[in-house]
């Protein structure tokens, strides 16, 4: 299972690292990095990361 | 359970149905909806929604899949939910397991989610004159936007989260916009007043015509507003006021239904009102472990996703104890501000950084404990923050 962010509609609003902090984080400059292929036990904090973006820029692609 | 009701197609009822599916639940919901709509994003809607032109890409219509632009939420086509939208429900017979819809046949269920949300308060007096609106739904917003292609003259009533974020997207439209708030500054009660201070520098580097202390007494005009009047008799040329006063829980439709209520509906831990009755969201008032235990009330977007997911999670007797941190968003100039957890002139407010760049950090505290924090731009000791407030209370 494969997460994607689209970078260009991100706009850092961190809700993402509130549901999924071992997924999603931000760096020093406060820009967005994220696992791409996170483990299977961190999917449903994955999913509630998704809908939590204010601006639906996360991406999930089943296995 | 074979049958859950949800009362309110919004956000927190969306993320309910959504979870009890993705927790194997394989039964009946149905969602009954006041609006028309399926349920859709809300935050764009005093935001980038009334900066788009109303020809772009606006294709919603009564049964859409696409709510127009910006503001569809994803997952809705997968979801095998019967949609009973248009009339909103009228009455709660919580002995026979019934949701009452007006004269329509009565929605059976075994377990219930509330998810009504709140409704934006009105102006007292301000009659049927055209050109006084509020702002909390889809149709709200489209009747705003199609009133700002005539270049109107706009005060805001109400300097809160709404009124602020209007003011600064019209402002981007270049429009001619007086702000009024009762506060000393602007966002006062959700934030304080050395941030509200910050946010009044904002609006006043945009233009806005900023008139604090003041509310708005009446507006007259005839057939449509002419001038909006203030409480020290200063009378505003205007041709749309926007009514940002803030909201009222949805619970009049729930009286002497049994459950409790008291400016919202009250919920435990679990985000139960009785027995498989849960509620979540905007209506929802639950105890914080954050704040000792008190009530509150959250308006905002991240609250009613958890509290959806945990409603389901009661239902299907699977939710533990749960205590979500709150936080808000909020677009201001191309500033964003950003909370975790509790924040307002109820707590002690201590401005802990702040750059000439418009960047800011404030903690508040009450009896000497953080309990909350808001930023401009440090988003990431926000994140910080806010794990720590999570592991502290959870
Ligand atoms: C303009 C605007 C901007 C916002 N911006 C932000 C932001 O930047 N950040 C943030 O965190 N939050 C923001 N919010 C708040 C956020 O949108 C809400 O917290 C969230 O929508 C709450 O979800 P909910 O499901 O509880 O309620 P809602 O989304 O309001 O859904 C409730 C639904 O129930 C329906 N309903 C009401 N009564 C009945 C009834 N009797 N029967 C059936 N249906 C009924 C309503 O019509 C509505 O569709 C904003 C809200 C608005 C209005
Ligand atoms: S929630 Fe969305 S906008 Fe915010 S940081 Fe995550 S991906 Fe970006």
């Amino acid at each position: 299972m494969r997460v994607r962010v689209d970078m260009t509609l991100c706009q850092t609003h961190a809700q993402c690292v509130f549901a999924a902090p071992e997924v999603f984080a931000l760096d020093d400059d406060d820009e967005l990095v994220y696992d791409a292929t996170p483990a299977d036990a961190s999917w449903p904090a994955v999913e509630q990361a998704a809908r939590a973006c204010p601006v639906q820029a996360i991406f999930l692609d089943g296995d | 359970m074979r049958r859950v009701a949800i009362a309110g197609a919004g956000l927190a009822g969306l993320t309910a149905a959504q979870e009890l599916r993705r927790l194997g639940y394989d039964g009946e919901i149905s969602m009954i909806g006041a609006e028309r709509h399926r349920p859709y994003r809300r935050p764009p809607l005093s935001k980038e929604y009334l900066l788009a032109n109303d020809n772009d890409n606006d294709n919603d219509n009564d049964n859409d899949s696409d709510n127009g632009v910006g503001v569809a939420l994803a997952g809705i086509d997968d979801l095998s939910v019967t949609w009973l939208l248009g009339h909103p429900a009228t009455g709660l017979d919580l002995v026979g397991r019934r949701l009452h819809r007006g004269a329509l046949p009565p929605v059976p269920f075994d377990a219930l989610v509330i998810a009504t949300g709140v409704r934006a308060r009105t102006l007292p007096g301000a009659g049927e004159l055209r050109g006084v609106v509020t702002l909390r739904g889809l149709d709200d917003a489209r009747a705003l936007r199609a009133a700002l292609t005539t270049r109107p003259r706009v005060v805001v009533a109400g300097a809160g989260f709404i009124g602020s974020e209007v003011a600064a997207t019209l402002r981007a439209l270049d429009l001619p916009v007086t702000l009024v708030g009762p506060g000393r500054v602007p966002l006062r009660r959700p934030l304080g007043d050395e941030v509200g201070a910050i946010v009044a520098g904002l609006h006043r580097a945009h233009g806005v015509d900023l008139r604090l202390g003041r509310r708005v007494a009446g507006v007259t005009g005839t057939g449509r507003v002419e001038r909006v009047h203030l409480d020290d008799g200063t009378a505003l040329p205007a041709d749309l006021l926007v009514v940002a006063l803030g909201a009222e829980p949805e619970t009049e439709w729930l009286r002497g239904c049994g459950l409790r209520l008291d400016r919202g509906v009250v919920v435990d831990r679990h985000g139960l009102a009785a027995p498989r009755v849960a509620a979540a969201g905007d209506v929802a008032r639950r105890p914080s472990a954050l704040l000792g235990g008190e009530l509150v009330r959250v308006e905002h977007y991240g609250n009613a996703l958890e509290q959806g997911a945990q409603a389901a999670r009661a239902l299907l007797g699977v939710a533990a104890p749960f205590d979500p941190v709150p936080s808000f968003w909020c677009h201001l100039y191309g500033h964003r501000l950003q909370s975790a957890g509790f924040t307002g002139t109820g707590y002690d407010l201590r401005l802990v950084t702040r750059e000439p760049d418009g960047r800011f950090l404030a903690e508040y505290h009450r009896d000497g404990r953080l309990v909350g924090v808001v930023t401009a731009g440090f988003v990431r000791r926000l994140t910080t923050y806010r794990q720590s407030l999570t592991k502290e209370y959870a």
